[in-house]
């Protein structure tokens, strides 16, 4: 931009002097500069001001917003942690050559035991065992009852370890070490996707009983396909009715619409919590109707069903207001002439009234599935064990109590390409520009 | 469908009833949920459940002390202050720098105007967990994790691109004519923009706000990941209770932010009314 302008400036300059030496008869502005080049300029002022507006804004959200997720995209792939605490070991184990079948030489058990015993001292011991321990259960107890001897081990060193423990022994360890060295890893990618190096240095799937994320990806995208559906099977009839209702009545039900969407996250979940319980709501009316007995109460929560039930509540509002307002512009003319025209009601609201709300279906359906796919909150209360999502995980691994940030990180960016290309579709299909709320 | 003729056959009159009946179900099932709360907050019993005393109407299985509860135990006094503290604040960023940047986007000169316009929409779209994660680790880094300002921040990230969409929404009716006219009257662009623009646009704005209040005020994930003990928030303490122990204090809690809902609903709708009356629309 500095140098456009400077440019400009350059000849602007050029054509007043111009201006007074020549009239060659181009079209000026009363101060006369050709009018072209005004023109330009003012073009350019605006879009300047339009630019200027726009940049704090896009300033403040590349930092809090922008940076944060690449971030965690850095995170996904980094891994300095056996680099930075086995120094010596990634040095030595260069020259072990891993398809050998053999296991590294003196050096290289020299190196670990020197890093484990500097390690212990720092207390930075801990995290290289969890980041192996990712890879080969067990790792973080090896390292850690190694750890504590190492300070005291001395020559062979080869010799003393392997009596300290067997799993030294693990060629699996001295692969994964001298794979891991690098400061950036694949290997929470592959987890990620339920794949793993093989023992012959290649990458597999797991085995069968060892996939977790793919079923889970597969289970998140289709309790929100379902959820969508069902917004979608709810809120036709009521976006139609509220469309076609006269004004004042109209307006009066969609506060029942509008209440519920402005309402916390929270208390939605909470409500369906004191429904759904055993001891709740709905199973004391069907006890008390005599349709159940009281000791067989049913579990409406705490797994899929309660998931399903509350999440779909909470997102419907989101499918009845774009289907509502794409719904209001249909005239009710066209209905009108169908029918004269001898079609039968039903005809004439398949053949006709349908087609044309198909982009308000379009529009809602992927906003729910978007905001269904990244539910966590609902999830985490209702869901139990089989009624969570991909979000818990990530969750779980960042907070709970089997700390992973590297897959968590993987898993997140995963779930974010998902989300990407349907909001690439729900730009293509509606244009942001026309989202509208409330 | 909206109403049935006198000479509707019964086909079409019973399919008009069962119409209106599955709309009927839809509705309670929209509404129901958030009312069934107001009675079971007054629960005598520290259950979510209905007493037989309770549905016998017996005075003594109803109780106002969840409220006395709330009102009363620091730990929620310091979540509604907090709440309030940072909903405000991040309303008030976020409102600021979205209004200005809407002005900016609605100009027809705005270059890669929807390339722009999808980046600042996105944190709306981007699953809360993935921004609550990236933000934990980010924030950690350059020291706001666990700050009031770093749980403002975030919030106010979250929240301008309902104000950007607001704001933008007023503009498209906007009449440029009318800054015109200011500035053939003499008027400097400053003082146009406060005596011509933004009365017009007040309404957007203000609506835009109160998404971006709401934004905040109903937030849980960023101030999970984010925040720490002393920025707990009013859904901070719902989450952390229903996980742990279910009281109805919860239940007393979620009423009055029902109420509040209602509230804000209402501002809405008038403020919606205000601008097509403004914008020369029969209000509806």
């Amino acid at each position: 931009m500095p140098s456009r302008l400077h440019n400009f400036l350059k000849r602007r300059k050029k054509t007043l002097a111009q201006t007074e030496a020549i009239d060659d008869g181009t079209m000026r502005t009363a101060d006369g500069m050709p009018l072209k080049l005004a023109l330009e300029r003012a073009l350019f002022r605006s879009r300047l001001r339009a630019v200027l507006l726009v940049l704090p804004l896009f300033a403040f959200l590349v930092i809090t917003f922008v940076l944060p997720i690449f971030d965690m995209l850095f995170r996904s792939v980094e891994d300095q942690v056996i680099a930075e605490i086995l120094p010596r070991t990634v040095v030595e184990i260069e020259a072990w050559d891993e398809t050998s079948g053999v296991l590294p030489g003196e050096a290289v058990f020299e190196a670990i035991v020197k890093d484990m015993a500097e390690g212990k001292e720092n207390k930075t011991l801990g995290k290289v065992a969890r980041r192996l321990n990712y890879e080969i259960s067990g790792m973080a107890s090896l390292f850690r009852k190694s750890g504590r001897k190492a300070g005291k081990i001395e020559a062979p060193y080869k010799e003393q370890l392997l009596k300290i423990d067997k799993r030294w022994n693990n060629l699996e360890l001295w692969k994964l070490i001298k794979r891991e060295k690098g400061y950036f890893t694949a290997s929470y990618f592959l987890a990620a996707a339920d794949m793993e190096y093989k023992p012959d240095g290649g990458i597999g799937m797991r085995p069968e009983n060892r996939q977790i994320y793919q079923h889970l990806f597969v289970r998140t995208l289709w309790l929100s396909g379902l959820i969508t559906l069902l917004c979608l099977v709810l809120a036709y009839p009521v976006s139609y009715l509220l469309a076609t209702l006269p004004l004042r009545s109209g307006n009066l039900l969609m506060i029942l619409v509008l209440l519920p969407f402005w309402t916390s996250l929270l208390v939605r979940t909470t409500s369906w919590i004191a429904l759904l319980q055993s001891q709740g709501v709905i199973n004391s009316i069907l006890v008390g109707i005599g349709i159940i007995d009281d000791d067989s109460r049913l579990q409406l929560i705490h797994n899929q069903f309660g998931t399903i039930v509350a999440m779909t509540h909470i997102l419907l509002p989101f499918m009845i207001l774009p289907l509502y307002s794409v719904m209001k512009t249909i005239p009710p003319s066209y209905m009108r002439a169908a029918r004269s025209l001898g079609a039968t009601p039903f005809t004439a609201f398949v053949r006709i009234y349908m087609p044309n709300t198909v982009a308000g279906a379009g529009a809602g359906g992927i906003l729910v599935f978007i905001l269904a796919i990244g539910y966590y909150i609902t999830p985490a209360l209702v869901g139990g064990r089989t009624g969570t999502l991909i979000s818990n995980f990530i969750a779980s691994f960042i907070s709970g109590s089997t700390q992973n940030w590297g897959l968590a990180a993987a898993l997140g960016m995963m779930l974010l390409a998902i989300v990407l290309v349907f909001y690439f579709l729900y730009d293509k299909i509606v244009g942001i520009d026309n989202m509208k709320l409330g | 469908m909206s109403s049935l003729q006198p000479y509707a056959g019964k086909l079409e009159r019973t399919w008009f009833y069962t119409y209106r009946t599955i709309c009927a179900a839809i509705f309670v099932f929209l509404i129901a949920p958030i009312f069934v709360i107001f009675p079971l907050s007054f629960n005598e019993l520290p259950y979510f459940t209905f007493t037989p005393e309770m549905l016998s109407l017996d005075p003594a299985g109803y109780s106002t002390k969840w409220y006395a509860e709330f009102f009363t135990e620091q730990s929620w006094r310091d979540a509604v202050a907090n709440s309030f503290f940072i909903a405000i604040f991040a309303t008030l960023m976020s409102t600021t720098v979205g209004t200005v940047a809407a002005l900016g986007l609605s100009s027809p000169a705005m270059p890669f105007r929807s390339a722009v316009m999808a980046i600042l929409i996105s944190p709306m779209i981007v699953p809360l967990i993935i921004s609550a994660a990236g933000m934990f680790f980010f924030y950690s880094r350059i020291g706001l994790a666990s700050t009031h300002l770093g749980v403002i921040l975030a919030h106010a990230a979250l929240g301008t691109p309902f104000v950007v969409i607001t704001v933008t929404a007023t503009l498209v009716g906007f009449d440029h004519s009318l800054t015109r006219a200011a500035a053939s009257l003499g008027s400097n662009p400053t003082r146009t923009f406060f005596k011509v623009i933004v009365p017009l646009i007040l309404p957007g704005v203000i609506s835009g706000a109160l998404f971006a209040f709401i934004t905040s005020f109903d937030e849980v994930v960023v101030v999970l990941f984010v925040g720490s003990v002393e920025q707990r928030t009013i859904p901070w303490k719902m989450f952390s209770g229903i996980r742990e122990e279910i009281r109805p204090t919860i239940l007393a809690v979620a009423t009055l932010l029902v109420l509040i809902s209602m509230l804000l609903l209402t501002m809405l709708e008038l403020l919606r009314r205000r601008n097509e009356r403004l914008r020369g629309l029969s209000p509806g």
